[in-house]
């Protein structure tokens, strides 16, 4: 079977975006910004597929526009998932080893500023017995925090410790639109918001958009010096219903992670856009306690829907690229609570 | 002048679902003041029943009653609530696990403060006073030491089963045009329909674009296009439809404006119907100034110029 | 480096109506699903993976219903993947399925496509008021209508050929219990009889607005070869243009013949009109079927409206087009891709029923979406590929 590689990345995020929610305007500069880093143009893509939401933006066929920004006339292949970009890069990684491309450019966009973010995903439940009640992204999260601290399976302390190291992080990342750590007592002496969460440990509503190339063999050599080779790519769903779950476990998160592999990661990027959730996350890939989580600063330093999956999985092939990891992981999560996870884990070769 | 204008949307329908046997179970029992649940293959009793065996995928036939009162097993503080909500004021969101189940219930908890609510603490439906066969016939749970609240728990006994139910969903938005749509709208508010050529392949785009579609670039070099055009091709609209603004019958036409690379959908009136042709000659009637805002309706419609039709082969590539 | 071989061997699909009241949207594709497992003799248990596809959340009013769905679907604990690309969905639904036996990734797959329009009103969900503009389409008909002008104007066609396919269609559709429109007394004057909707469309050259749901199970090749009469695919297509840009073909996009060229080569068919022997191609408006029928490469320029106004595309004519009724007589809009796909599958499996046409061997599923810009298409057979 055929190698694939990421290739090429390129984000913006921003806490408001004002421009159209179809980000076209986004999206020109990041594909251009992806055929420099990696020496292909247009004609050299040969599989294009994206992932955003019409909720989001607010009217159906939202990203029906969003070609525009490929240019695509002459006509090219192409695809969308109603998913978080990190499940169009799936998309395309099947494309390239079914053998019937060798490239492809992934990409997301999302203007969560557009509606009121927390609500709109109320969308996402059962639309018989739980929309109707609007329970809103940050109640569905505290539900789970609590859960969590009154089993013992993590307390406000190691919430807090994820949020100052992610905003700590965050300060060197330039996009990032939260920033700045200060100290775990600091941050537990803040007001409580959605009790138990506080406004600290929910990622912040972001806008933006993002671009992954992705290349299969002779062609990713040709791309970059050290391409980030997929050595595993996995996914799995869990049920809805919060009632049915354990809330302190993600069992397709687990069950991801061990399809792709994870044992021999030094960098993850953990898409969590709740502090607790990132405990949750690293117990159920088995983490080991040296490996480094979000060096990017994560979701909590910027979360911009349908994008931040794929964001995590860019962030992670940097670190394989610019050599300073061997093998390392990003993750996408989808759904209220850790719902769906998705695992890819690249590695260098010399 | 800000980049970029600026608008709201409101996306809003009463949506109308069918619910099939297994939720008709759960909301004709709520309807009448009981919670219905499910024993599954597992033998737990859930509340909402699943539709479908999470182990069998069966659909679920075994329905036994749950008590109206139960513990809670987890609970979040609602400090700013959102609209459809079941309280405007702040709340808890509660899993209760109700006495007789063994998986617990997402509804809202009605007390003052965060320091009301406990995890453990006990807690009882509080049933709205009219029930219609839906998750609101429970208005919110309430501590089980309260005194109990207004609210029947009698059933219209005669009633039929619930087969369906009405959500609203009403969305708010705050819309933004692009850079280049917003240059256009504001070209129209004085009165010019201002055009946008692409740098690579030099087509004028009306509406201007963030991306040529042919060549992935923002257009740029404004041109100031000409109220005058030609139908290429059209359609005449008999047919009424929900949240239509023009009455029926009336053409909508493709104009491509002289000086323009691609053609632009709007109205032809002052001419019957019948007599709207490919190729015909038109002219933008405006509103008058005073109406003038930032939008595409300050063109009221196109009409005849009465000049003689276009020749095919003019056109002819823009259908 | 070839791809793994892949078969449809499970077809299911719903009872097509306007409403289905009886059901939710669970139930009403786990009515799809359950006959699909059942034709492809196989359980939950059996499925690796699980691909869901439809057309626009607003029409449901539920963001990603997937993920509500994942249990009742036999989800839960799998990967499900979600596509949506506009009216093409259903088709590429199927080949994103493909594609994941094709990768060698999973042996077999369930997916499912579905639409319950009745939950709201598709006109509304389509048409959602921009600030700024102008409404002045009315609905997909409106869109349509314009380009279906352009065409008669461009052929020549004669403007009763648009009947002759609607009842063609309708027709068809009495030999499918699943179609929602089962109307006997449809004829050619019966269409030319009824309201002009948006000129030069009618009443009955348009699609119903149904609720319903298709689904397939779809292996590898040991799988398949154990199985009853697979439908073997021979190709699979997906091709993207913007819907306006300057000069675009809008009545014979460029997209669709690009596509219809690569899929006759994957296929290897050099004559289409010969070597496919039965083609269910997604016509939503009556002359879309002339249209197309140029588009794939069936028929030259300006001469599809022949094809169709001969008798050409009846159940006995040289290319028997939509012998299911097509969507012309269901249109679950997220599933209809995947009915035209299904159906396809159903021919070389020998297993239509009463609109089996004898014979066939290789077989067309086609849709497509948005402003005619995005195409989905597969070839299936009775045998396995020989590429």
């Amino acid at each position: 079977m055929r190698e694939v590689a990421v290739v090429g990345f390129a984000q913006r995020q921003m806490a408001e975006f004002d421009g159209s929610p179809t980000c076209v305007e986004l999206l020109v500069p990041l594909f251009a910004e992806c055929y420099e880093q990696t020496g292909f143009t247009r004609k050299d893509i040969d599989f294009w597929c994206s992932g955003s939401s019409d909720y989001l933006a607010g009217r159906s066929f939202s990203f029906v526009s969003a070609v525009d920004a490929i240019g695509a006339l002459p006509p090219v292949n192409e695809s969308h998932v109603e998913m978080d970009a990190a499940w169009a890069l799936y998309e395309a990684w099947l494309k390239i080893r079914t053998g019937e491309v060798d490239t492809a450019l992934v990409y997301g966009f999302g203007k969560s500023s557009a509606g009121v973010l927390r609500r709109t995903l109320s969308l996402q439940l059962d639309p018989y017995t739980l929309t109707p009640l609007w329970p809103d992204t940050v109640s569905l999260a505290g539900l789970q925090a609590r859960a969590g601290i009154d089993s013992g399976a993590w307390d406000e302390r190691a919430m807090a410790e994820v949020v100052n190291r992610s905003l700590t992080d965050a300060e060197k990342n330039e996009y990032a639109v939260r920033r700045g750590g200060s100290s775990v007592e600091e941050l537990l002496a803040r007001p409580m918001y959605a009790d138990p969460l506080r406004k600290h440990d929910c990622a912040p509503v972001t806008d933006g958009a993002a671009a992954i190339v992705l290349a299969a063999d002779d062609r990713a050599r040709g791309a970059v010096d050290r391409p980030a080779w997929i050595s595993g790519l996995a996914h799995h769903v869990d049920p809805l219903h919060l009632g049915g779950r354990d809330l302190t476990r993600s069992p397709s998160a687990a069950r991801a992670g061990n399809a792709a592999g994870v044992a021999d990661v030094e960098v993850a990027e953990l898409h969590a856009p709740f502090s607790h959730q990132e405990l949750v996350l690293r117990r159920e890939l088995a983490l080991a306690d040296d490996v480094r989580i979000n060096p990017s600063g994560g979701a909590l330093a910027a979360n911009p829907m349908f994008t931040a999956g794929l964001n995590r999985i860019g962030e992670a092939a940097r670190r394989i690229w610019d050599g300073s990891a061997g093998s390392a992981l990003g993750h996408a999560t989808s759904g209220p609570a850790l719902q769906q996870n998705l695992v890819c884990v690249m590695e260098g070769r010399s | 002048m800000s980049r970029t204008l600026q608008a709201p949307v409101t996306v809003s329908f009463d949506y109308t679902r069918s619910v099939g046997p297994v939720l008709g179970r759960f909301l004709t029992g709520l309807r009448d003041a009981r919670v219905v649940a499910a024993r599954t293959s597992d033998g737990r009793v859930v509340v909402p029943p699943p539709e479908y065996d999470p182990v069998t995928h069966r659909q679920t036939e075994d329905f036994v009653e749950v008590s109206p009162t139960g513990t809670v097993t987890s609970w979040t503080w609602v400090p700013e609530p959102v609209p459809g909500q079941p309280f405007d004021r702040p709340f808890a969101f509660a899993l209760v696990t109700l006495d007789g189940a063994d998986v617990p219930l997402l509804h809202a908890l009605d007390v003052g403060s965060a320091d009301q609510v406990s995890t453990g603490m006990r807690v009882r439906v509080r049933w709205a006073g009219q029930r219609i066969g839906a998750i609101t016939d429970i208005e919110a749970f309430e501590p089980l030491d309260d005194v109990v609240s207004t609210g029947s728990t009698t059933g219209s006994a005669a009633a039929e089963p619930v087969t369906g139910v009405v959500t609203p969903v009403t969305l708010d938005y705050l819309y933004a045009a692009s850079p280049e749509e917003s240059a256009f709208f504001r070209g129209l508010e004085q009165g010019r329909i201002l055009g946008q050529r692409c740098p690579a392949c030099h087509k004028v785009y009306v509406p201007p674009r963030s991306a040529c579609p042919v060549d992935g670039v923002a257009t740029t070099d404004e041109v100031e296009l000409a109220h005058t055009g030609t139908v290429t091709t059209f359609c005449v609209v008999n047919v009424p439809f929900l949240g239509q603004r023009i009455t029926p019958p009336y053409v909508s036409a493709y104009v491509l404006l002289d000086g323009a690379d691609i053609a632009f959908l709007h109205l032809i009136l002052d001419v019957p119907a019948e007599e709207v042709r490919m190729g015909m000659r038109v002219e933008a009637v405006w509103k008058p100034r005073e109406e003038w805002g930032t939008t595409v309706e300050n063109i009221s419609h196109f009409r005849p110029t009465g000049e003689p039709d276009a020749d095919y082969d003019t056109y002819k590539q823009h259908l | 480096m070839g791809k793994v071989p892949a078969a449809v061997v499970g077809v299911g699909q719903t009872h097509h109506r306007a409403k289905r009241e009886d059901v939710s949207i669970a139930g009403l594709c786990r009515e799809a699903i359950d006959r699909a497992l059942t034709d492809a003799r196989m359980t939950f248990a059996d499925i690796d993976a699980i691909v869901v596809g439809k057309a626009p959340d607003l029409f449901e009013g539920v963001m990603m219903p997937e993920l509500f769905l994942a249990e009742a679907l036999g989800a839960a604990g799998k990967p499900l993947l979600r596509v949506h690309t506009a009216g093409s969905v259903g088709g590429s639904t199927a080949i994103v399925a493909a594609s994941l036996v094709q990768a060698g990734v999973h042996q077999r797959v369930l997916t499912v496509s579905f639409e319950k329009q009745s939950e709201s009103n598709a006109m509304w969900a389509l048409s959602v008021p921009m600030p700024f503009i102008m409404p002045v389409h009315a609905g997909a008909g409106g869109y349509f209508a314009p380009h279906v002008r352009s065409y008669i104007r461009r052929s020549g066609a004669p403007t009763h050929v648009g009947a002759i396919v609607a009842a063609k269609d309708r027709q068809n559709a009495l030999r499918n219990p699943f179609a929602h429109l089962r109307n006997p007394d449809t004829t050619v004057d019966s269409v030319l009889a009824s309201q002009m909707l948006w000129d030069p469309i009618r009443y009955d050259e348009t699609c119903p607005s149904s609720d319903g749901a298709c689904a397939l199970v779809i292996t590898d090749a040991d799988t398949a070869r154990a199985a009853e009469s697979p439908a073997w695919i021979h190709g699979t297509v997906m091709r993207s243009e913007p819907t306006t840009a300057a000069e675009r073909d809008q009545v014979n996009p460029q997209a669709g013949r690009e596509a219809a060229a690569a899929l006759w080569k994957q296929a290897g068919i050099t004559n289409p009109l010969e070597e496919i022997d039965a083609a269910e191609i997604y016509v939503p408006f009556s002359w879309f079927e002339p249209m197309w029928l140029e588009n794939l490469g069936f028929m030259p320029e300006g001469e599809g409206w022949r094809l169709a106004e001969s008798g050409g595309t009846a159940m006995d004519g040289v290319l028997p087009v939509n012998c299911s009724g097509g969507v012309l007589s269901s249109n679950p809009i997220g599933a209809s891709g995947m009915l035209r796909f299904a159906e396809a599958a159903l021919q070389v499996r020998g297993q239509a029923g009463e609109h089996q046409v004898d014979g066939v061997r290789r077989a067309l599923g086609h849709a497509y979406g948005g402003g005619s810009q995005f195409f989905a298409m597969w070839v299936v057979g009775d045998q396995p590929p020989s590429n």
